[in-house]
């Protein structure tokens, strides 16, 4: 599929955390079955503005957003958006894997449990298919009701995949998802990113500028709370159109 | 090369005299609180179980008449254990979920302003003295219960009327006083549950209600049962305040009945108690001093679970 549909849009987004600016003048659009990579130093406001696009932010004290980002058309910050629906919709992978202290079954069917699906069979249906998704499945069929800690970070971070997935969402985020993980663990998620974006739309940050090279469709390189430059990976990392972008990939900062 | 400066032998050998005293002050002070709590249990032993041998384990145990004075005395004491385990058990079950509920006010919902307000109210709860308790019960709830005895047993021959003084107006002080225990240590707990769980609650689409009761209680079920067993061991311990409220006197533990705590027989009776009937109440004090060391083991067991599963 080369054509690109927008999935998500902000556009004139702007992030105050009290009188840091955070996020100057955003305007991305998202593609729907594309995976996009957000790269830049640390403190560049890439994770600030991946966690906008699930309302995570709200949760900071002290946070002001102005401007909009359309989901399928809908502004996310209008009024009468229920968070619990978006979030449904928009799903999270962090950067630490933060699985709730109970077993593999209950992680996964945590989501569709507080959506409302009792039904066991359905539930054992849906952590199948999740756990299946997020190529976990042959390594936990037998002990679906052990704890989840008891898992390898590798492990842990796919079965938190495995629970946004649960839930169906349409757009799945990962906050800089193997940066806390050994080179295996790391490589089998970005096979895993490959399939993902078959069913979803999915948008990364990422310190390692070959990770996005990897696995992204299009790369954004944010510069304290600005982007830099939007373009399709090859693009953006071969002929970079901006002289800050070119100093970053190569090196130079950052 | 360096000069030799100055030797690092010293006369008094490896330590010096300060840091063995303090070594020694410390050991001391360190089994003094063992030899306390060797030298109680010892004495509690010695002067609780000769009365269970001479008036027999199970006449004392499931015996239900209690007559010390009488001229052919019964020692019975089922109805004074039967108070203090459901008077405890009663004042858990209201204090705990009032308290855990508190608790969570505290540590998830509450404002700052209001945690601000809120928070030190509790603590000073845990700071009046229970004899405190007793006289509000006093005041408040026996008068309170009276009304209610009066309205319900109206035409009653067969009830004995206690102005109030009964076994509800006990489990209410109670409740009230395992309070501060149970909201500080559940609070505590609460806010030691990581907040990336929360965070992963909320991304999945949960709401902070469900958050709160799926992933934070659970989470923090540990030291929440840790809530439970100490307020526990403060309800069964206490005397002083229930002595004042519960009326007194030896009967089955009914809601509106008077009745009397393993601690309040002993408070009550002491003073005016000889012979037999002293030891008795020694092995009354006995009993309790089981119930307590059954509850501080049983917390033990609770800890150590804890840190096993965090392993």
């Amino acid at each position: 599929m080369n054509t690109n549909t927008v999935k998500i849009s902000s556009s004139n987004l702007n992030l105050y955390y009290g009188s840091n600016h955070a996020l100057k003048d955003v305007n991305l659009e998202l593609y729907t079955n594309k995976i996009t990579a957000f790269i830049g130093p640390s403190g560049c406001g890439k994770s600030t503005y991946l966690k906008t696009l699930n309302r995570m932010n709200d949760l900071v004290p002290n946070v002001k957003i102005e401007g909009e980002v359309l989901l399928d058309g809908e502004n996310i910050y209008d009024q009468r958006v229920d968070t619990t629906l978006l979030r449904k919709k928009i799903g999270m992978v962090f950067q630490q894997p933060n699985p709730f202290p109970m077993s593999i079954y209950d992680n996964v069917a945590y989501g569709p449990r507080i959506h409302g699906i009792k039904n066991k069979s359905e539930l054992d249906d849906i952590v199948e298919k999740s756990l299946k998704g997020a190529a976990l499945w042959e390594e936990v069929s037998s002990r679906l009701k052990k704890s989840a800690l008891g898992l390898s970070g590798g492990q842990q971070q796919r079965l938190c995949i495995a629970r946004a997935l649960a839930v169906e969402p349409e757009v799945l985020l990962m906050d800089e998802p193997t940066s806390a993980l050994d080179p295996i663990s790391t490589l089998k998620i970005e096979d895993l990113m490959d399939e993902l974006k078959e069913k979803y739309t999915v948008a990364i940050v990422t310190h390692n500028m070959q990770q996005a090279t990897r696995i992204a469709d299009h790369t954004a390189f944010f510069l304290v709370g600005e982007i830099v430059e939007y373009a399709p990976t090859t693009e953006l990392f071969t002929v970079p159109k901006d002289k800050r972008t070119e100093d970053y990939i190569t090196g130079r900062f950052g | 090369m360096q000069p030799k400066t100055y030797s690092i032998f010293s006369g008094h050998g490896s330590k010096s005299g300060i840091e063995r005293a303090a070594e020694v002050i410390f050991t001391i002070c360190g089994f003094f609180a063992v030899l306390a709590v060797a030298s109680i249990s010892l004495y509690m032993l010695i002067s609780g179980t000769p009365a269970l041998f001479k008036v027999g384990i199970l006449d004392i145990l499931f015996g239900s008449t209690w007559m010390p004075t009488a001229a052919s005395p019964s020692f019975g004491i089922l109805y004074v254990i039967l108070t203090s385990i459901i008077g405890t058990a009663m004042a858990i079950l209201i204090g705990v979920p009032v308290g855990v509920m508190t608790a969570v006010f505290l540590a998830e919902v509450a404002p700052p302003k209001l945690t601000k307000i809120v928070r030190p109210a509790v603590e000073l709860l845990a700071g009046i003295p229970s004899v405190i308790y007793g006289l509000l019960g006093i005041l408040v709830l026996n008068p309170l219960m009276y009304k209610l005895e009066l309205k319900i047993f109206a035409g009653s021959t067969t009830h004995q009327f206690t102005g109030g003084a009964n076994l509800i107006s006990a489990v209410l002080v109670l409740s009230l006083m395992i309070l501060p225990t149970v909201i500080n240590i559940s609070e505590t707990a609460l806010r030691s549950v990581p907040q990336h769980l929360r965070s992963a609650s909320l991304a999945l689409g949960g709401t902070q209600i469900q958050t709160i009761f799926h992933v934070v209680i659970p989470a923090a079920k540990s030291g929440i049962v840790t809530a439970v067993v100490l307020g526990t061991g403060r309800a069964i311990g206490e005397a002083m305040a229930i002595s004042l409220v519960s009326g007194s006197s030896v009967n089955i533990p009914l809601p509106f009945n008077s009745v009397r705590f393993l601690t309040t027989a002993i408070v009550s009776e002491m003073s005016y108690s000889s012979g037999l009937h002293k030891q008795v109440l020694f092995t009354i004090g006995l009993i309790l001093f089981a119930f307590i060391m059954i509850i501080n083991i049983s917390l033990n067991n609770i800890l150590k679970k804890g840190d096993a599963q965090h392993d």
